[in-house]
């Protein structure tokens, strides 16, 4: 923690604005000024950075070894290795990183064995994950996260699968046949994500007008300004306002 | 043929036969049409209609006053909350998500809150928590008596909604003089509430908790025991514990099947498994049970905020952490409430760096280190779970809402299909949606 004083902490993050290893110093955004505010010391993790990009090493903890080892033993270890593409545990809970070719059997497994009974999906949803950072900062990046909320009213456990696409090929299987409660949650991801579930009965727009164009909650959408009656003045879309970043 | 010129009615020839559009008051134009091929009754209802339970549509397939299909069509009442946020700073979130299901502003800011604070890492102060449990319980109260009073309404039961909004309106004064404001109250904020219980606001308790338990008995006497109530409930909106879990419906509808599952209970937060209160259950699965388990509920949440009464110790209401609590404060002046006159003259007067402080905090916001996370809490509707994702800046990257209005609305179709229109009324007022809360 730097403190109010501390002239090295300072130096040190003088002239370092760029960001490095999608990390920056300071609460306020501030480096190298003479922040007496005490907050220059925090460390936050860029746009994007909310993306894992590494994997928790076993053993997670708790019942999380349980859940993964029933799960590694019901679809069994080739397809798991193939289907989970990193697990994380963070804040006591754990996402499974899982392959969209192999949803579907990762979530029938998770909805029927004994051992995990996950019966009731909660959520599924979508993040737009467009400024990412790291590695898979490229075109055809898969941005689009999918991500399923399950619990296990047998154990009282919750997990969360999180399927990532890009979005010039935004396909996912439709859990709506194993979980019905999906169908909705999922014509809303489609709504607003622009996400296509491939078999789900009906996937048409939920929230807005049918007619619509585009899809509101990506980043990329355009968000519009506000025309005022002064000289051409127009109060700019709040994505471009003077913001603190 | 008609005198005058209707251009929303007439007909035309499609693929599946020859549709009529009826909007009334135009039946001489279909009266006497030959009706020799299968006929099939499509009515509209909604969005504005007084017993659709809000600006909710059902599409309903007819055959005599039969139902065969129930669609649903939602969206009326969209306004983009989840987005709005993205461009809001942490606290502020607060009050865009108070307004998401307004009949439980309470919960959301709560469930709001808990997900931020869980991205922080911050434990919240005992009283902040006890006072949150303390307004969610009154809030469950009100909600259930608007569930209660408009389900009544549509059903015909005038006097069920003129006492349940009076009763309700108990409850509002309530949070009123705590939170000051009626709905959309702001009042629970990342790291504590926005104020502590202003003076006087604990002999208001105590004094509701004396008058409620016979008034909600009341209800009882009202509608209990009545035989059109209970005839237009029981076996109305069946549906059992696989039907629950499979369309994802939680709350009273699956209490109601029999399954105790209360996140209060399973799951408990904000210190509930130290409370003592029963979860309510009904056996019937259909809209009689779930009535009789949100009656039950309320006097259970009376029992809950007796005791939350009983246990509340002075302390601080807000994060000791200064970097995330909220650096003014609101006080009683001679004028009514207003800035702290105390906190406006340390930072105009003695300290240059609480006015860089305080500036800072209120217009960029504190950080949250990024990550995401699931919050989910017990709202009167079932399971509102809150998916927040933060990329470490001063802003959501993401909140999504699972409402439990949302939800179990799904299950519309299963509870009606097969039954009557006019239990199609009862089975919607007995899932309560609320359509902020549906369509955000």
């Amino acid at each position: 923690m730097t403190g109010p004083g501390d002239r090295s902490g300072a130096d040190a993050s003088r002239g370092a604005a760029a960001p490095s290893g999608g990390f920056r110093k300071g609460a306020f955004g501030v480096a190298g000024s003479g922040d007496t505010s005490g907050f220059g010391g925090l460390v936050r993790v860029e746009p994007g950075g909310a993306v894992a990009l590494h994997s928790t090493d076993r053993p997670y903890g708790g019942w999380f070894d349980e859940v993964t080892d029933a799960l590694v033993e019901a679809v069994g270890e080739a397809t798991y290795a193939a289907a989970v593409r990193r697990v994380l545990v963070d804040r006591g809970e754990i996402t499974y990183f899982v392959a969209r070719e192999h949803l579907l059997t990762v979530v029938q497994a998770l909805r029927d064995d004994d051992a995990l009974r996950f019966e009731l999906c909660s959520s599924v949803s979508g993040v737009d994950y467009e400024d990412s950072g790291g590695p898979e900062t490229t075109p055809g990046r898969p941005r689009l996260h999918v991500v399923y909320h399950l619990t296990s009213m047998t154990y009282r456990r919750r997990i969360r699968l999180e399927v990532a696409v890009t979005a010039e090929d935004p396909h996912v299987p439709s859990v709506s046949g194993i979980y019905p409660t999906a169908d909705w949650h999922e014509r809303e991801t489609y709504d607003m994500f622009g996400v296509v579930f491939d078999g789900h009965p009906a996937l048409t727009r939920i929230l807005m007008p049918d007619d619509w164009d585009g899809h509101p909650q990506r980043k990329d959408y355009p968000l519009g300004g506000v025309p005022v009656e002064y000289h051409d003045a127009t109060i700019p879309p709040p994505d471009t306002r003077r913001a603190y970043r | 043929m008609s005198t005058t010129y209707d251009p929303y009615a007439g007909s035309r020839q499609t693929t599946e036969g020859r549709v009529y559009t009826v909007t009334g008051g135009d039946w001489d134009q279909t009266l006497g049409v030959d009706l020799s091929g299968e006929e099939r009754l499509v009515v509209n209802m909604g969005p504005q209609h007084p017993s659709t339970h809000g600006v909710l549509r059902l599409v309903l397939d007819l055959e005599g006053e039969t139902v065969t299909k129930a669609r649903v069509v939602i969206g009326y009442l969209h306004t983009g909350i989840e987005k709005n946020v993205e461009y809001r700073n942490w606290v502020q979130g607060t009050t865009f998500v108070t307004r998401m299901d307004y009949l439980a502003p309470l919960y959301n800011e709560a469930a709001y809150c808990m997900a931020v604070e869980k991205l922080l890492g911050i434990e919240v102060p005992q009283r902040a928590q006890t006072i949150r449990v303390l307004v969610m319980e009154i809030n469950r109260i009100a909600s259930h008596l608007v569930g209660l009073a408009t389900g009544g309404m549509e059903l015909g039961a005038l006097t069920g909604m003129t006492n349940g909004f009076r009763e309700r309106e108990l409850c509002l004064d309530l949070l009123e003089e705590i939170t000051g404001l009626r709905m959309n109250h702001a009042y629970i904020r990342p790291g504590g509430v926005a104020q502590d219980l202003p003076p006087g606001a604990e002999e208001s308790i105590r004094e509701w908790l004396a008058v409620m338990p016979e008034r909600l008995t009341g209800y009882h006497r009202l509608l209990t025991g009545q035989p059109i109530w209970q005839r237009r409930l029981k076996d109305v909106g069946y549906l059992d514990l696989t039907g629950c879990v499979a369309l994802g419906v939680t709350g009273p509808p699956l209490r109601a099947t029999g399954l105790a599952w209360d996140l209060r209970k399973v799951e408990p937060y904000l210190g509930y498994e130290t409370y003592d209160f029963e979860v309510a259950t009904a056996d019937t699965s259909d809209a009689w049970g779930r009535f009789l388990v949100r009656m039950a509920e309320m006097f259970e949440s009376l029992k809950i905020v007796a005791q939350a009464l009983d246990r509340l110790e002075p302390g601080p209401v807000m994060v000791e952490d200064r970097k995330i609590a909220w650096p003014a404060q609101l006080s009683l002046g001679a004028d009514g409430m207003g800035n702290s006159l105390e906190h406006v003259r340390h930072i105009m007067g003695t300290s240059m760096e609480a006015l860089i402080h305080h500036f800072k905090l209120v217009t960029e916001g504190f950080r949250v280190p990024a990550g995401q996370v699931y919050v989910p809490v017990e709202s009167p509707r079932g399971e509102l779970g809150y998916h927040v994702v933060s990329d470490g800046g001063t802003r959501p990257f993401r909140v999504h809402v699972r409402d439990p209005s949302f939800v179990n609305l799904q299950a519309t179709a299963a509870m009606s299909e097969g039954g009557m229109i006019a239990d199609v009324i009862a089975a919607i007022a007995s899932i309560d949606p609320v359509m902020g809360g549906v369509d955000r």
